[in-house]
């Protein structure tokens, strides 16, 4: 249960696109054609469903302090969460190299449609991001890989859409200073305020942090009235 | 996009012996990301950190000078390895570079402006993923002379900040009432009611959104 609700917090109401703004420039980039959003959405699901567990393994067993005492007692001290942005890059980096090998050999197909958007991802801000979330926020592993998952899963359904809507908006007369990048940014402007709507929706868990929407043991239910007006307008800085 | 970096590269790639130090050819490099090819507004480049820090000028005005340090010193690294670096790896290795550069910001912020540093969370960290840093390095450093390229960095640097810091600007001031932290409209005794759309990240995407309006008509540039 508490992961369902992990699960529904991190596709609508902490959505990586319009509560963190990450993985931005491949999201105006790639949104043109609802296809193409279509296929680099699925790719980032996969990266991110994989390389958020492993990252996490990554930090619990050589990253934080005193990580490194499964190897000897010596080395219980250590603390190498300085290198944290270096290995969790790297590994990002490297897992990326590796689904494009596996979907080359398996899926020459999916390979061609993918294309360039592949080693794309790497730098894509939602996947490194997702990982330094997962850290900061003490997850543990299952959290991590439904996590991972399920901010893929937002930020899959912010593309399509938004790509849905690039694709009408080639019918209608917007100014020239506006064309492309001004009306995508106020359109996924208004589509966060569509997705803010979910934030007064309260889910059950106990650890809240600092962005967590106050909550109790109840899932997936629509603020009381009373209580409203704590739990209602939420703000995140 | 990739087809706009070629075609800037091609421009720069042009090289006379023994120039001034700040030829007009240089000027251009330094001049031209500030307007006409802001890396945000034209190239839509690095927008990630872009929205998520503004909502108040001092973590924004830390972000772009931790930002501007990262693609200066990352320019030059690259720029002097250049002849180095086998292409098949290039990525990685500028990966690897921009990260430790990243990671030295990191421990600064951490060490002398410490509650920044936590409301800034995992955005220093996103310096790594930002795409202005990787387009100057893949469409400029990897081509061109050391010098060239600090001024390459430095022109890309600020074009990011002066959006950055009208963003927060406007954020700020009309979200909180503030610059700075300091309460402006009390001080001048005028009683303006906060907007809280403009402190949520809605607020953010709309702003930028006219920013780019209004700075797309002056410069005349229209996309397609």
């Amino acid at each position: 249960m508490e992961l369902i609700s992990l699960g529904v917090r991190s596709i609508f109401i902490e959505n990586m696109v319009f509560a963190y703004f990450l993985g931005m420039c491949s999201y105006l980039a790639v949104s043109k054609k609802v296809s193409t959003a279509f296929g680099l959405g699925l790719a980032v699901i996969f990266v991110l469903t994989i390389t958020v567990p492993v990252n996490w393994l990554l930090q619990e067993y050589v990253l934080s302090e005193g990580a490194l005492s499964w190897l000897s007692a010596d080395l219980a001290t250590v603390d190498l969460s300085f290198l944290q942005f270096i290995m969790f890059i790297a590994i990002i980096a490297a897992m990326v190299q590796l689904v494009e090998m596996v979907i080359e050999k398996f899926s020459p197909a999916l390979y061609g449609s993918l294309g360039i958007f592949l080693p794309l991802i790497a730098v894509n801000c939602a996947i490194l991001g997702s990982s330094l979330f997962m850290v900061q926020r003490d997850y543990t592993l299952t959290e991590a890989a439904v996590f991972g998952f399920t901010s893929g899963i937002g930020w899959f359904i912010a593309i399509i859409a938004l790509a849905a809507i690039r694709e009408r908006l080639m019918y209608s007369n917007v100014p020239d200073g506006l064309k492309g990048l001004g009306i995508t940014m106020i359109i996924t402007g208004l589509m966060g305020l569509g997705f803010m709507s979910f934030m007064g929706i309260k889910l059950g868990n106990e650890n809240e942090d600092e962005t967590a929407i106050p909550g109790t043991e109840n899932t997936t239910e629509i603020v009381a009235p009373q209580e409203s007006a704590s739990a209602g307008i939420h703000y995140i800085d | 996009m990739s087809a706009q970096i070629a075609e800037t590269q091609e421009i720069k790639v042009a090289k006379k012996p023994a120039e001034a130090l700040l030829s007009k050819r240089r000027r251009k490099l330094l001049v031209d990301p500030l307007n006409d090819d802001n890396p945000i507004t034209i190239q839509v480049l690095g927008i990630c950190s872009a929205l998520a820090v503004t909502s108040q000028m001092l973590p924004t005005t830390t972000m772009a000078i931790a930002v501007i340090v990262v693609v200066v010193m990352s320019n030059l690294i690259i720029s002097l390895m250049r002849n180095i670096i086998p292409s098949r790896i290039r990525i990685i290795v500028q990966l690897a570079i921009v990260a430790s550069l990243v990671i030295l910001v990191d421990q600064v912020l951490k060490a002398y402006a410490y509650d920044i540093s936590r409301q800034l969370s995992v955005f220093v960290g996103l310096i790594i993923t930002n795409c202005i840093i990787m387009g100057r390095l893949e469409a400029f450093a990897m081509g061109n002379k050391p010098y060239d390229s600090i001024l390459d960095g430095l022109g890309s640097g600020f074009g990011y900040a002066w959006i950055i810091l009208t963003v927060a600007f406007f954020r700020e001031l009309l979200g909180s009432g503030a610059v700075y932290g300091m309460k402006v409209f009390e001080a001048i005794g005028l009683d303006f009611p906060n907007n809280g759309l403009m402190v949520t990240p809605v607020g953010a995407f709309l702003i930028l959104g006219i920013i780019i309006w209004v700075q797309r008509t002056k410069t005349g540039y229209v996309e397609k």
